[in-house]
């Protein structure tokens, strides 16, 4: 049976898209060397409408209305230009509520965008631009490290790795925070309290790299304005022992930390990235392995759920498992010598 | 043997789920329609495969190692027709309900009107209601346009006027969603369907037809105050929904043009069967089918003059999961537990099912708290679709469920309960049918897959019904009676045809059963105690026909509705005993 990989890896290659939620202006180049905060496209962003019925303001029919409004679609209307003006001896007059742009006329109307922002859109990543998506963003790709998770804030940032997990069961309290940390990304282990998330936003930090988040702080972490990672769950999870070693091993290196929300559809994982330099192009990463006898598998279930083992059998045919149901299965040798049975679809590969 | 009245083409039907597909063949043997075997591999929408056509290929190669027959060629590509070497099959039909649930916009004009219809059509499918917009939404259009853009819907559905009614109110619900559309990319606008006043066509072409991915009519779904007719809808709306997941996930176009365009959404399947099926037996009950899957819980009841098909993508029990706190609390839900489970442990399990909505139960505590988030969610579908039954379906009190018979039950949590009486104890804890009636587990899910094959082969979903490819778990006895615990409710006396008897006396609050294996039948006589009442009314008994099943005949004098005890332990200490008593374990 085919299964998903995640992704726990040394040294690979990586491409990722950067790209804008819409149209806009994409300013990088085709090969060109960028860093994290590189910016490398920006659009901008309405998130309010105004729509003005002229035709009601006006009390005129809309085909009248029409030929009375004085603005086109693209105009900037600052707030309290004239859009329309009726007609007699005392005319009314319609007026911009706010400043904003037209993006609509007709049928006696005008609909404008309204408190519009700007939006940049970075890099995120250290490499180089492989391709450009017109009017959207581009591919990068980089090399180094790479540890994916299973939960993310939505945030992006880059900062040093610091390491303040002794195992992958620490659990990250107020009281190892200190100022020395400000502007790390931290690897922390289990977060049980909200006082925690928001001590690291006092400091403030580049990230958070956790194991395993309580559920009811996942509101708190999505308010944070620094990216948040969560490697294995929900609850008290140990992180698993690859993630753990391979992140706490890279302590002190620059890392880049994309806390993308999962999305099982389209593939976006929140990750971290170790960029590191290399002479010739690694491979890339596998997305698909076929269950077998020797490979890295981690539980996604229980039983032992987050840990790592590898996959003694696969089991023939339909295995009775001790629920009672009847699956395909492996038996898989967990790190600390157990063996346990596990249906395969609890299984993801590691690697 | 009956003659054939087939012509002898095999059909293959694929059902392509959240966590699984599975390819099931039928074919005629001596002369009738079989269903002969089913192969199942990982579903393949989501990442890193992003492809369901592969997840397919994969579960026909399954079935075809199961089979020893060749169904896919050397590019794994299906062999349509067969071959006169036996290879391939001569049809294929596709059901499908893998994919996120639909962004809905539902647009009417009176909240207890059109819009309720609307809502209700919206609930035939794999949906979700992302906002309302009606004539009592105060609003501004310039605040409903940004509402719209942010929640990005896949689907407006529209209703509202009577056919030469109110028209001038529906431009005006229309304009926003003009203008939205407007605003949004033309790769990302809407697909709409309008299913109001007939004569508002031309309008509405005008006003949103060139800013919708796709404008689709069907006959108003409220003609008049008084009429709802929302079947005709409801087909255009599953044709709908099934081109929105071609552009939304890879491979449905494959699977489309293999099946010839016999592709449905499962749930529709299913509510189209039930419908044939509550046709065929003509009963002044009901009859009900649940099936309760990853990616929606799918109630369909068909009645005499009325179906019902309710989808519900918000009690599936997969990637919707941490949202099922949105209707219910934890211990609501861990009341359904017969283990001590701290509300903590329960959120953290919601949260990781959601993750990894295709894992399996493994260990006896996980199967333990997947039971009860099932139990909550059937629950919770089954409280929902009931507000939409017809005033006048058949049943013993108000407030209660209907009369059905029978109850069909499928879907993976129901096929993952490790035996029958754990699957049947689900149905009766979430259902609670009263009455007299029979409980048929669709152990292999065909029953989507029968309504699929219907329109390609009207005899096969007959004589594969009639082959016993359901299991019968048992008739079912559930009086309706106000009762002390303990009290003595029913007596009743099992005739075998052997002229066997056996009997049971039926105490409030507990569960009973007699032994009736699956083919025998028996007669089974009931007398009801204080007032107690199966159907035949208060305190009324009788004497019944009954065939067999896993269980045989199962009494259920629980009271309805069913009430469990506040105090934990005692609760925890019942639900051992039920699932001991069903032979659960």
């Amino acid at each position: 049976m085919d299964a998903p990989v995640l992704h726990v890896i040394g040294l690979t290659s990586i491409i990722r898209e950067r790209v804008l939620p819409i149209s806009g202006t994409v300013h990088a180049r085709l090969h060109q060397k960028v860093t994290p905060s590189d910016l490398i496209a920006e659009t901008r962003w309405a998130r309010e409408h105004v729509l003005l019925d002229v035709a009601r303001l006006l009390n005129v029919s809309p085909n009248m209305a029409d030929s009375l409004i004085r603005c086109k679609v693209d105009d900037q209307i600052p707030s309290g230009a004239e859009i329309a003006v009726g007609k007699g001896i005392f005319p009314r007059s319609v007026r911009a509520p706010r400043d904003g742009r037209v993006v609509a006329v007709g049928g006696g109307q005008v609909l404008m965008e309204a408190g519009e922002t700007k939006m940049e859109l970075r890099a995120g990543i250290p490499g180089i631009v492989k391709e450009i998506i017109p009017n959207r963003g581009v591919l990068i790709q980089t090399a180094g490290g790479l540890v994916q998770g299973v939960w993310g804030n939505g945030r992006i940032d880059t900062g040093t790795l610091v390491n303040l997990t002794e195992t992958p069961e620490s659990v990250l309290t107020v009281g190892r925070l200190d100022v020395s940390l400000r502007g790390s990304v931290i690897l922390a282990g289990i977060v049980k309290d909200a006082e925690t998330l928001q001590a690291a936003a006092d400091l403030p930090v580049r990230g958070l790299i956790l194991s395993s988040i309580f559920p009811s702080l996942l509101s708190k972490a999505r308010e944070m304005r620094y990216p948040i990672l969560v490697t294995d769950g929900f609850g008290a999870l140990p992180m698993n022992s690859a993630a753990h070693k391979l992140l706490s091993t890279n302590a002190k290196r620059e890392v880049t930390l994309n806390a993308e929300a999962y999305d099982r559809y389209t593939g976006a994982r929140p990750e971290v990235i170790i960029p590191l330099p290399i002479s010739s192009d690694p491979p890339p990463p596998r997305e698909v392995e076929t269950l077998a006898p020797g490979l890295q598998v981690r539980m996604r279930r229980q039983p032992a759920m987050g840990m790592i083992g590898s996959i003694l059998t696969i089991k023939p045919g339909q295995t009775t498992l001790p629920s009672g149901l009847r699956a395909p299965a492996a038996e898989v040798k967990l790190e600390n010598g157990e063996t346990v049975v596990v249906p395969l679809v609890n299984l993801e590969v590691v690697g | 043997m009956p003659s054939s009245l087939v012509t002898g083409n095999s059909l293959l039907a694929i059902d392509v789920g959240a966590a699984n597909t599975r390819a099931v063949l039928f074919d005629v043997i001596e002369g009738e329609y079989r269903f002969v075997a089913s192969g199942t591999a990982p579903s393949t929408a989501e990442a890193p495969f992003k492809d369901v056509s592969e997840g397919a290929r994969n579960a026909i190669e399954t079935l075809q190692r199961i089979l020893g027959r060749t169904l896919l060629d050397s590019s794994r590509s299906l062999l349509i027709p067969s071959q006169p070497n036996g290879s391939g099959v001569d049809a294929l039909v596709v059901t499908l309900s893998a994919g996120p649930a639909i962004k809905t916009v539902v647009v009417g004009l009176l909240k207890d009107v059109s819009l309720d219809s609307a809502r209700r059509l919206t609930e035939t499918s794999y949906t979700r209601i992302v906002d309302t917009i009606g004539l009592s939404d105060h609003r501004k259009p310039d605040q409903q346009i940004d509402s719209i853009m942010r929640n990005r819907p896949d689907l407006f559905i529209i209703a509202g006027g009577t056919d030469g009614g109110a028209s001038r109110s529906i431009q005006k619900l229309l304009e926003p969603i003009g203008l939205a559309s407007f605003l949004m990319p033309q790769e990302k606008r809407p697909t709409v369907l309008f299913a109001g006043n007939e004569k508002m066509e031309a309008e509405v072409k005008t006003l949103v037809g060139s800013l919708a991915t796709s404008l689709h009519f069907s006959p108003n779904i409220r003609p008049s105050l008084e009429t709802e007719d929302i079947d005709p809808a409801e087909r255009e709306l599953a044709r709908m929904v099934i081109n929105i997941r071609k552009r939304q996930i890879k491979g449905v176009d494959a699977l489309d043009l293999w099946s010839g365009g016999h592709i449905l959404p499962t749930a529709y399947a299913a509510g189209r069967m039930v419908r044939f099926l509550s046709k065929v037996y003509s009963s002044q009950k009901g009859l009900l089918s649940v099936d309760l899957g990853v990616s929606a819980a799918v109630i369909a009841a068909g009645f005499k003059n009325k179906s019902v098909l309710k989808v519900f993508p918000q009690f599936g029990i997969g990637e919707n999961l941490t949202g099922l706190l949105n209707y219910t609390s934890l211990e609501d839900i861990l009341r359904w537990s017969s283990l001590d489970i701290s509300t903590g442990v329960l959120r953290d399990y919601l949260h990781q099912k959601a993750l990894y909505p295709a894992t399996i139960s493994a260990t006896k505590e996980d199967l333990a708290v997947a039971q009860a988030v099932a139990r909550q969610a059937l629950y919770l579908a089954m409280q929902s679709a009931r507000r939409d039954f017809p005033q006048n379906a058949a049943g013993i009190k108000p407030g209660l469920t209907p009369l059905f018979e029978p109850i069909l039950a499928g879907g993976s949590a129901l096929n993952d309960a490790s035996r029958p009486g754990q699957g049947l104890l689900l149905l009766l804890d979430t259902i609670q049918p009263v009455g007299i009636t029979t409980i048929i587990l669709d152990q292999n899910n065909l029953l989507p897959l029968l309504g699929a094959a219907a329109s390609q082969n009207n005899i096969l979903p007959v004589q594969v019904l009639e082959s016993g490819a359901f299991l019968s778990v048992g008739t079912v006895v559930s009086p309706v009676v106000s009762a002390r615990y303990g009290t003595s409710i029913l007596r009743a006396k099992l005739t075998y045809e052997t002229g066997v008897e056996a009997q049971v006396e039926l105490k409030y609050g507990s569960l009973e059963t007699l032994p009736l294996a699956i083919g025998e039948t028996g007669k089974l006589t009931i007398q009801c105690l204080h007032g107690a009442n199966v159907g035949f009314g208060p305190g009324r008994g009788g004497t019944i026909p009954v065939s067999g099943g896993a269980l045989g005949v199962v009494f259920d004098g629980r009271g309805r509705p069913l009430d469990l005890p506040t105090d934990a332990v005692r609760r925890r200490e019942l639900l051992k005993k039920w699932n001991w008593t069903l032979g659960g374990g």
